[in-house]
C-alpha cells in the first residue's frame, strides 16, 4: 500500500520534472527564433542595399524584389566616380566628411579631458559652479544654438567653411561629464603631486602622464563623436551650400531632390553603401569595446 | 585637508582656469552668443524683410509666437501640427522600442536559459545605431518609392493602385520614419535595460529563489519594477531625442512635403532657409522649453532614485 503511493508520488514527481524540462526547451527555442527574427529584420535592408549595388540600372528602374547578388557591381562603382560624379562627388564627399568628423572627434577628446581635468585637478573658486553649469547646458537641445548660428554665419560670409563645424565642437557638455567621471575613477591625485616633484609642468603632466592613462575613455569617445559627426545632417545642410565643400548626408540629401526616374539607381545605391561602409568596417572590429562604450556612457553613477 | 592642500600649492590654482578657459570661450562664441540671438531673434519681425535686400528689423513682441499658434493657409496651426506629427512618430517607433528592448534584455541576462551566440546577436542589433541616419532613409526611399521594388511588389500583388506613393501617403510615410526609429534604437535601449537589470543586487533574486518563488513571480514582482527607474531614463530622452527628429523624415520626405510628416525641426529648418529668423527663433525657444522641462524630470526622478538607496 505504502509502497503504491510512493511509486505514484515518484511518477508525478517525474512528469513535474519532464514538464518542467519541456517548458524550458520551448522557452529556449521561441528564444531563438525571436533574436533570429530580430537579426534577420535589422540586417534585412542593408542586404538589400548590398544585392541592389550589384545591379543595373535598368533592372533596378521597377525591377522586382530579389535577393540574389548580380553582376554590376564595378559597373556601378565606376560609374559612380565618373558619369555619376555631378550628382554625388564622392571624393569629394569622403574629403570633408573624413575632416570635419575626425577634425571634431580629436578636438572634442582633447579638450573635453583638459577641461575635466582642470576641474579635478586643481582647487581653485567657481569649479563647483562651474561643474554644475556643464551639467545644466547638457540638456539644451542644440536647436536652440543652430538659428542664431546660422544667421552669423551668413552675416560674416562664414558658410561653407569647414573650420566653423569643427571648432564648437571644442566645448561638448556630454563628452566632458564622461572624462571627469573617469578621471575620478582612474587617476589618484597623488600621481599628480608625484610628476610635480620630479620637475614636470603641468601641462607636460597633462600631455605625458593623464592623457594616456585616459586613453580608454579618449578611444571610446572619439568613436562615437566620430560616428556622430560623420552621420550628422543638420548643421551641414544649413551651412555648406558649395558642392566642393558637402559632406556626404548632405550630398545624399541632395540626391533625393533630383527626379528619380532619370538617374542611374545603381550609382544611388553604390553611394549610400559607400557613405555607410567605413563606420560598418569600424564596428565589426571593436564592437564589444563600443557596445561596452554605451553603457559607460548613458549611466552614472 | 582640504584647505591644507590649498595652503601647499596656492600657485596652482591658475593652472586651473588656464585648463578649462577653452571650454568656456568656444561654449560662449558659438553656443552661448548664438543661443542668446536666437532667443532675441524670436521677439523680432522678419517676415517682410524675407527676400529682399533690407536688414532693419523691428521689434514686434509676441507676434512670431502668436502666428505659430494661429491657424494657416492649408487650415491648420502649423507649430501643432508640427508637434502632434513629432510625437505620433515618436510614439509609434518607442512602442515597439521600449517593448523589443525589454525582451530582448530579459532573454540576455536570463541565466536560465544561458543563450549562445550572444555576442553576435547584440553585435547585429546595435549596428543600426550607427548608420547614417540620411543614408538609411535614402535607401528606404529608394526601396518603397513609385519605382523601387517595394513599390512593385504591392501592386502586383494588388495590395496598392499603381499611382500609389508610399512616401506621400499619410500612414505609410509616418509608419516608415517610425520604423526605422525603431530599428535604429531599439538595440541602444537593450543595453541600458541590459545594464539597469544587471545592476540589480543578486541577492534579491536569491532570497527570492530560497522563499520558492516562480520565474514569473520574480518577473513581475521583482525584475520589472526595479527596472522602473531606468525605463523612465531611457522613455524620457528617447522623446528628448524623438523630438528633435529631423534626419530621417527630411530624407524620406522633405521632398515629397508630406505634411503629415513634418517634424518640428524640419519646420525650424525651413523657416531658417528662408531667412526668417523671427519664427526659426521662435519654435526653437518652445521647442527649448519642452525639452526643458522633459530634462527636469528625468533629473528629479534620477535624484529620487539616488534617495531611495
Amino acid at each position: 500500500m505504502n509502497k503504491a503511493i510512493g511509486n505514484k508520488v515518484i511518477t508525478d514527481f517525474k512528469k513535474e520534472n519532464r514538464k518542467a524540462i519541456t517548458k524550458f526547451v520551448i522557452l529556449k527555442t521561441l528564444s531563438y527564433i525571436f533574436l533570429c527574427f530580430v537579426a534577420v529584420m535589422c540586417i534585412f535592408f542593408f542586404y538589400l542595399l548590398l544585392v541592389n549595388t550589384t545591379k543595373d540600372n535598368n533592372a533596378l528602374q521597377g525591377g522586382k524584389l530579389s535577393l540574389t547578388l548580380s553582376e554590376f557591381f564595378n559597373q556601378n562603382l565606376r560609374n559612380l566616380f565618373t558619369k555619376f560624379k555631378t550628382d554625388f562627388d564622392a571624393l569629394k564627399g569622403f574629403r570633408a566628411s573624413f575632416v570635419i568628423a575626425f577634425g571634431s572627434a580629436l578636438l572634442t577628446c582633447y579638450f573635453s579631458a583638459l577641461t575635466a581635468y582642470g576641474i579635478y585637478a586643481y582647487d581653485f573658486k567657481g569649479k563647483k559652479l562651474m561643474e554644475v553649469f556643464i551639467l545644466a547646458i547638457m540638456m539644451i537641445p542644440t536647436q536652440l544654438a543652430s538659428v542664431g548660428f546660422f544667421q552669423l554665419a551668413s552675416q560674416y560670409s562664414l558658410k561653407n567653411r569647414w573650420w566653423l563645424l569643427i571648432l564648437p565642437s571644442i566645448a561638448a557638455p556630454s563628452i566632458f561629464f564622461y572624462m571627469i567621471q573617469y578621471l575620478r575613477a582612474t587617476l589618484p591625485k597623488d600621481l599628480i603631486e608625484s610628476s610635480r616633484i620630479d620637475g614636470s609642468n603641468e601641462f607636460m603632466t597633462f600631455n605625458r602622464i593623464v592623457i594616456p592613462i585616459m586613453k580608454p575613455a579618449i578611444a571610446v569617445q572619439m568613436i562615437f563623436s566620430f560616428v556622430g559627426s560623420w552621420n550628422n545632417l543638420y548643421m551641414p545642410s544649413l551651412l555648406l551650400s558649395d558642392t566642393n565643400k558637402k559632406t556626404l548626408p548632405v550630398m545624399i540629401n541632395a540626391l533625393q531632390h533630383t527626379s528619380w526616374g532619370n538617374i542611374d539607381l545603381g550609382c544611388v545605391y553604390m553611394a549610400i553603401f559607400l557613405s555607410i561602409l567605413p563606420v560598418i568596417i569600424v564596428y565589426l572590429f571593436l564592437s564589444k569595446f563600443i557596445i561596452k562604450g554605451v553603457t559607460a556612457g548613458s549611466i552614472k553613477g | 585637508m582640504k584647505k591644507d592642500k590649498n595652503k601647499k600649492s596656492p600657485s596652482y590654482a591658475k593652472w586651473g582656469y588656464i585648463f578649462v578657459a577653452s571650454f568656456f570661450v568656444v561654449y560662449l562664441l558659438f553656443t552661448f552668443i548664438p543661443q542668446v540671438l536666437t532667443i532675441y531673434d524670436s521677439f523680432f519681425d522678419y517676415s517682410d524683410i524675407v527676400g529682399t535686400l533690407e536688414n532693419i528689423v523691428n521689434f514686434c513682441g509676441f507676434k512670431n509666437y502668436k502666428m505659430l499658434f494661429s491657424v494657416n493657409m492649408r487650415g491648420d496651426i502649423e507649430l501643432l501640427r508640427c508637434l502632434g506629427n513629432t510625437i505620433i512618430i515618436w510614439v509609434i517607433g518607442a512602442i515597439p522600442q521600449m517593448l523589443f528592448g525589454l525582451l530582448l534584455a530579459l532573454i540576455f541576462t536570463s541565466t536560465k536559459l544561458r543563450l549562445k551566440g550572444q555576442g553576435f546577436f547584440k553585435t547585429v542589433f546595435y549596428m543600426p545605431n550607427l548608420i547614417m541616419a540620411a543614408a538609411f532613409a535614402s535607401l528606404i526611399l529608394a526601396l518603397f518609392g513609385t519605382i523601387g521594388p517595394f513599390h512593385t511588389l504591392f501592386v502586383e500583388n494588388g495590395w496598392i493602385a499603381q499611382t500609389f506613393d508610399f512616401i506621400s501617403d499619410k500612414t505609410w510615410a509616418r509608419i516608415l520614419i517610425a520604423f526605422m526609429n525603431f530599428l535604429m534604437w531599439f538595440g541602444n535601449t537593450t543595453i541600458l535595460l541590459m545594464a539597469g537589470i544587471q545592476g540589480i543586487d543578486d541577492s534579491v533574486f536569491e532570497s527570492a529563489k530560497i522563499d520558492g518563488a516562480s520565474s514569473s513571480h520574480v518577473l513581475w514582482d521583482i525584475t520589472l519594477p526595479l527596472l522602473k527607474p531606468i525605463s523612465v531614463y531611457v522613455l524620457v530622452t528617447s522623446m528628448i531625442g524623438g523630438l528633435q527628429m529631423f534626419d530621417v523624415a527630411q530624407v524620406l520626405t522633405g521632398k515629397a512635403k508630406n505634411n503629415s510628416t513634418r517634424t518640428i525641426v524640419m519646420l525650424i529648418n525651413d523657416y531658417l532657409v528662408n531667412g526668417n529668423y523671427g519664427h526659426a527663433g521662435a519654435v526653437s525657444v518652445i521647442l527649448f522649453i519642452i525639452t526643458a522641462a522633459l530634462s527636469i524630470f528625468v533629473f528629479k526622478s534620477i535624484n529620487r532614485k539616488g534617495d531611495e538607496k
